[in-house]
């Protein structure tokens, strides 16, 4: 019998599981299309804010001094067929501020204001202007600063000298950033627990499992099958989400390739093994998703994916930065954003490692092939 | 000597006793049916023969061996197909016993002849997804020859099936039969099944054997046909789909 090496169960094994990846068009979608999507929603909505936009609500019983200020430098247009007046204040350090002014009785200011579609009222008497807004609002006080300055000098820029203000634009400290690294960490979660623990589990619960232990089958080609052909996707999927961040927000990584790819190792190991520990015993998928969801779910929202976990209580910090889907996410960070290199990441890939292993050892030893 | 013994073998589950002391022994070459209402034990009892459950106690040879100390020589010379497995929709026919041929270290020339005897030649490209149940069944048969099995386990093979697509099935077999190389161990409730197929057939119930023999000695009395024992025995019919005739 002549022996060919396509013949090998470790090679059909990882050539099967890739197929069957590549053949469920949702993978493709949730793995590279998804996060992409999210980097374009959020890197747009917080990154290119170069000109600010608010809305006053006029009301008062008579012309004004008021009045004539705002006719003077805005310009008059039809806005949901009321007339509003637009006055924009030029300034190239912090972005044009836009003013949009429109006159309106007492009871439809508030309605506005309730329905945000006004920031704040402004009322005269007396010879004065009177802001009406709330306190907690941080735009309506910023409105009110900006307001007041410029009612009072309605000639002169609202930032005089502009060498007193440098901007922050430095590559590393804009929200996409932020977000970039953050996806890549949490496509790596979700790819592991779904890809592996799903797949473990529908398996068993076809019996699938069990026909193939019927064979002469090493067990452990099957599951190397599995997590290998998982790592590759996510390689993959991280890239072309870096890629993508690199072609249209100029992301670079400023740290150590090599540790990267170390805590990439790291993070796969930790997540394969928390994916096989909880696929490890049962057959019903609708545990399985339990699961998935009761692991995945807290760290989505605790390792600040999304937003600094530092706006999580003191106390809870210090657990939150153990979680590993946070040390996964602040290595991988600080190697993009702060130049990180094999020292600083040595620490969390060495956990990563070490829970990996753990859950996996503990995952095979309870695990049911049938 | 007996290719394969069954001897003494008992199996519970929590609150079941699925399996209660059952004997029996086959030589190689034989078709044996284990003919058996749900429930009576016919699933648990193949899958300890395929060492794929432990018995509580009893023990089981092939070719004189016991899983126990000689699992990886066994699992070579079995084929089996379970009672429900679903192989991946996501795979083509072919890919799917490439894949299980791998396990064996076979190659396309036993893919073909497998493919050939089981009649799958225009299936090969097509997506285990879109097959028919017929079609499944076959599938399963053919993964379960891909190693020229010496044994072969089949759990109700052709339950849920069209009487077309269950002659088909039948009719492979029989030609299996013919080449005389393969034992067949065989669970059904279908009694036509058990009749047109089998050597020698158990009749099974509550984890107990009530008749074992071949069908004229298992007739020789009163009943017209297996399920007219199985009433006469137990005052109930094999299965369900009878009583509507
Ligand atoms: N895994 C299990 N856990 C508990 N009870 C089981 C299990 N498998 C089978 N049984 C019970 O054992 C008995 C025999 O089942 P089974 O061998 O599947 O019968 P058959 O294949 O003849 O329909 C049934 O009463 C069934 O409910
Ligand atoms: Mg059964």
């Amino acid at each position: 019998m002549k022996k060919h090496w396509t013949n090998n169960q470790l090679y059909q094994l990882i050539l099967t599981q890739f197929l069957e990846t590549i053949r469920e068009p949702s993978v493709l979608f949730w793995g590279i299309g998804f996060p992409i999507l999210i980097s374009i929603g959020l890197g747009l909505a917080f990154t290119q804010s170069s000109g600010t936009q608010f809305h006053v609500n006029i009301v008062e019983n008579h012309a004004t001094a008021l009045d004539s200020l705002i006719i003077h430098y805005g310009t008059k247009t039809m806005h949901d067929k009321s007339v509003v007046y637009t006055w924009t204040v030029a300034d190239s350090t912090l972005g044009n501020t836009k003013f949009i002014f429109k006159n309106s009785t007492w009871n439809n200011a508030i309605v506005a204001l309730k329905r945000g579609e006004a920031d704040l009222i402004l009322t005269y008497s007396g010879g004065k202007p009177c802001y009406h807004f709330d306190p907690h609002d941080a735009q309506a006080q910023l409105l009110y600063l900006k307001l007041s300055h410029l009612l009072q000098h309605p000639t002169v820029k609202a930032i005089e000298a502009e060498g007193h203000v440098t901007p922050l634009t430095l590559k590393g400290v804009r929200y996409i950033d932020f977000l970039i690294p953050g996806l890549i960490a949490l496509g790596i979660l979700n790819s592991l627990m779904w890809g592996i623990s799903y797949s473990i589990i529908e398996r068993r619960s076809q019996k699938l499992l069990r026909r193939m232990i019927a064979t002469p089958m090493r067990k452990s080609n099957f599951l190397i099958a599995l997590i290998l052909v998982r790592f590759v996707m996510n390689m993959v999927e991280a890239g072309v989400l870096f890629f993508f961040a690199w072609l249209f927000f100029s992301t670079t990584i400023q740290g150590n390739i090599g540790a990267l790819f170390l805590l990439f190792v790291a993070g796969n190991v930790a997540f394969s093994g928390i994916a096989v520990l909880i696929s490890s015993h049962t057959e019903k998928t609708e545990i399985g998703t339990g699961w998935i969801n009761a692991i995945t779910m807290p760290m989505m929202i605790l390792s600040g994916i999304f937003f600094s976990y530092h706006n999580f209580p003191e106390w809870s910090i210090g657990f939150i930065k153990l979680l590993p889907l946070t040390l996964l996410t602040d290595g991988i960070r600080s190697i993009f954003n702060e130049g990180a290199g094999l020292m600083q990441v040595a620490f969390p890939s060495l956990l990563l490692l070490a829970l990996g292993v753990i859950c996996f050892i503990m995952g095979l030893k309870r695990f049911r092939w049938f | 000597m007996h290719q394969l013994e069954v001897k003494n073998i008992v199996k519970s589950f929590k609150d079941v006793q699925a399996v209660r002391d059952v004997s029996f022994s086959i030589p190689q070459g034989k078709f044996l049916a284990l003919l058996g209402p749900n429930g009576a034990g016919k699933t648990t009892l193949v899958e300890m023969m395929e060492g794929l459950r432990k018995p509580d106690s009893g023990e089981i040879l092939i070719n004189g061996k016991s899983w126990l100390k000689h699992e990886k020589e066994l699992r070579k010379i079995i084929g089996l197909s379970l009672q429900e497995t679903r192989f991946t929709e996501k795979l083509t026919v072919r890919e799917t016993l490439r894949l299980f041929a791998s396990f064996f270290g076979l190659g396309n020339e036993r893919m073909d002849e497998v493919i050939d005897l089981t009649d799958l030649g225009d299936k090969q490209k097509a997506m285990v997804g879109t097959l028919s149940g017929g079609q499944r069944q076959r599938l399963a048969l053919a993964v379960a020859l891909l190693n020229s099995p010496e044994i072969l386990f089949l759990d109700e093979p052709t339950t849920g099936l069209d009487p077309h697509a269950r002659l088909d099935l039948w009719n492979i077999l029989n030609a299996l039969k013919q080449q005389g190389n393969t034992t067949l161990i065989l669970t059904t409730h279908y009694m036509e099944e058990a009749e047109t197929l089998c050597d020698e057939i158990i009749i099974l119930d509550n984890g107990k054997i009530l008749r074992q023999g071949v069908l004229k000695e298992l007739l020789d009395g009163h009943a017209k046909n297996l399920d007219e024992l199985f009433i006469q025995l137990t005052g109930r019919h094999l299965h369900e789909e009878t009583l509507d005739k």
